[in-house]
């Protein structure tokens, strides 16, 4: 993949961001903050890139491990978060005691 | 293009194209938490996508895969068990803490490729080749260290484990600041001429600065810093794309860094605040107490809860005014048990959320959502302005600068221009306060002195039990 291929990637992909958000309600800024900053875990790619090609070096396979365990927590304990933030919005007015 | 190479293509394809429409989803109450759902399949099947790749061409190694399992695991597992247990209340600083997280671990890829660089060794690459390599790293590890230190100072300020320190209030932290950005250019530049040396100077001092430039602000203006932190873990994760040559990690990267400068001009917008005042101006109230929190109050009317209880005993419909104070004093249950009284009498009960209620944009609903209160009655701001005419009773309850007036009649006002909730078109206002103290703005509130406002004084928790109390003496709500 060029430098330049890349570059295109990066333009298109800030693009889409800002279309895609600058359109929710108010409500929602804080499921959306949280869902957003576990999509911001995708690094554990770049992670596992690192674990996979270290090969024999124990530090950097556990340099990589531990950046893994990061990103997880971060994916992981986002997105169960948000789910839990929804959850709220969609229980139905006539479950109230 | 071989297999492998084409299977992971069509996985990107769609995993991308599955994190659009998850983020896209977001945007409705209906759809939202399957869209949530959807974004969290994207990611596996990222994951699916990466792993397949390199079993089907290089092949992973055993102990590859033990390191991968080990760091699975133990993430997995801390992140799961907080996102379960954590209370609704301290939603900004956990949002902060798992940021802060993302950003070390794109800190952690740069870092762990530029002691040890890959098996295609950068003395192999072409100088431009090699020059990209070495920005992507820099800047990763960057942004990465600033918003992990940004992050943590941010949540434990948020969790009142950190103060803000006199000096940061001082001028001498712009010197300071700068030092830190000055010598982090620096390493910088020195880092891409091939001194490796200097890429702990860069982890130190930008490092360093995360905590320098996050230390100085206000606790009302950290939700602001932490959208801003999630836009910077977003950019991270794209600068580790290009250091691992991931368009996947590149896309998401930039979605997501998109996304918190969008959120971070809305919540800026909201509390009439610019960015760099936040940034760089320091504690709101620290500013504004010589200039314009001038002004005594004349004509406060104060009354007894019992007072409080009667009148909305007698009202048709009752506007509820939700604010910071409400989360702090982690009210929102009791406040149901006082609305749930009043609808059970036939009351007409509506909950105006401004859009920066609570700690961060949004919290005031998800508060209100965990208090049972149906998602129905939360009205925005737009739409329920024009109903306060028509409104008995409203119950401001820990919120100030939002139900200000001079943000509408007062164009010397530092609060002039600002969003706010016309509280003081209906009969009667009940403002449920500790004390006479000014909001975080620090500015006076003129809606206190008008006639139809009655200041209740105590604890917004206490003051709502007692009325629970005197709406049961009562009768109210009781069938």
């Amino acid at each position: 993949m060029s430098f330049i291929s890349l570059l295109w990637v990066l333009l298109l992909g800030s693009l889409l961001g800002l279309e895609l958000i600058g359109k929710v309600p108010p409500t929602l800024h804080t499921p959306l903050m949280s869902g957003a900053n576990a999509i911001s875990g995708i690094t554990m790619l770049a992670a596992l890139t690192l674990i996979v090609k270290a090969g024999e070096n124990v530090p950097l396979l556990i340099i990589g491990s531990v950046s893994l365990g990061f990103a997880l927590f971060n994916v992981v304990g986002g997105f169960f978060v948000t789910d839990r933030m929804l959850a709220m919005f969609s229980r139905k007015p006539s479950n109230k005691k | 293009m071989n297999l492998p190479v084409i299977i992971k293509f069509s996985i990107d394809l769609l995993a991308v194209l599955l994190l659009a429409l998850g983020i896209k989803g977001l945007s409705k109450v209906k759809s939202a938490r399957d869209a949530n759902r959807l974004a969290a399949l994207a990611m596996t099947l990222s994951v699916i996508g990466l792993l397949s790749y390199y079993l089907g061409t290089s092949g992973i190694a055993i102990q590859s895969w033990i390191w991968i399992i080990i760091g699975s695991i133990i993430g997995s597992l801390f992140g799961a068990i907080l996102a379960k247990k954590v209370p609704m209340t301290s939603m900004p600083e956990t949002v902060a803490l798992f940021n802060g997280c993302g950003g070390m671990s794109s800190l952690l890829v740069a870092l762990g490729v530029a002691i040890f660089p890959l098996s295609n060794s950068v003395e192999n690459l072409d100088f431009f080749k090699s020059l990209i390599n070495e920005v992507s790293i820099s800047v990763s590890i960057f942004v990465g260290a600033i918003t992990f230190t940004g992050s943590i100072v941010a949540m434990a300020k948020l969790q009142g484990w950190l103060s803000t320190p006199g000096w940061t209030q001082s001028k001498v932290r712009h010197f300071v600041n700068i030092v830190f950005a000055v010598t982090s250019l620096i390493a910088f530049f020195d880092l891409i001429n091939g001194n490796t040396s200097s890429i702990w100077l860069l982890v130190i001092v930008s490092s360093l600065l995360g905590i320098g430039v996050t230390l100085p602000i206000g606790g009302a203006d950290m939700p602001v810093v932490i959208s801003l932190l999630n836009s910077y873990s977003g950019i991270a994760a794209a600068a580790a794309g290009f250091v691992v040559d991931s368009q996947l990690l590149i896309v998401a990267g930039a979605m997501v860094g998109a996304a918190g400068l969008i959120l971070t001009q809305v919540m800026c917008k909201g509390m009439n605040r610019s960015l760099v005042s936040v940034l760089f101006g320091g504690s709101l109230s620290a500013q504004s107490t010589t200039s314009s929190g001038s002004g005594e109050y004349t004509n406060i009317t104060s009354c007894s809860v019992e007072e409080c209880a009667l009148t909305l005993e007698a009202a048709n419909k009752v506007i509820i005014v939700p604010g910071y104070g409400l989360a702090v004093a982690q009210a929102q249950h009791t406040l149901r048990e006082v609305t749930k009284k009043l609808e059970q009498n036939g009351i007409e009960v509506i909950y105006a959320i401004h859009p920066v209620a609570g700690r961060m944009p949004g919290h005031m609903n998800v508060l209100l959502a965990e208090a049972d209160v149906p998602y129905e009655q939360l009205k925005e701001m737009d739409v329920v302005n024009p109903d306060f005419p028509a409104t008995d009773v409203v119950l401001v309850l820990g919120a100030n600068d939002v139900v200000n007036p001079q943000a509408k009649n007062d164009s010397s006002s530092p609060l002039y221009g600002m969003p706010v909730l016309d509280v003081q078109e209906a009969r009667t206002v009940f403002v449920i306060k500790r004390g006479m103290s000014a909001g975080y703005s620090g500015i006076k509130n003129d809606l206190f002195d008008l006639p139809n406002t009655s200041m209740v004084f105590g604890d917004a928790k206490k003051v709502l039990n007692d009325l629970i109390g005197e709406l049961k003496d009562l009768g109210v709500g009781e069938k």
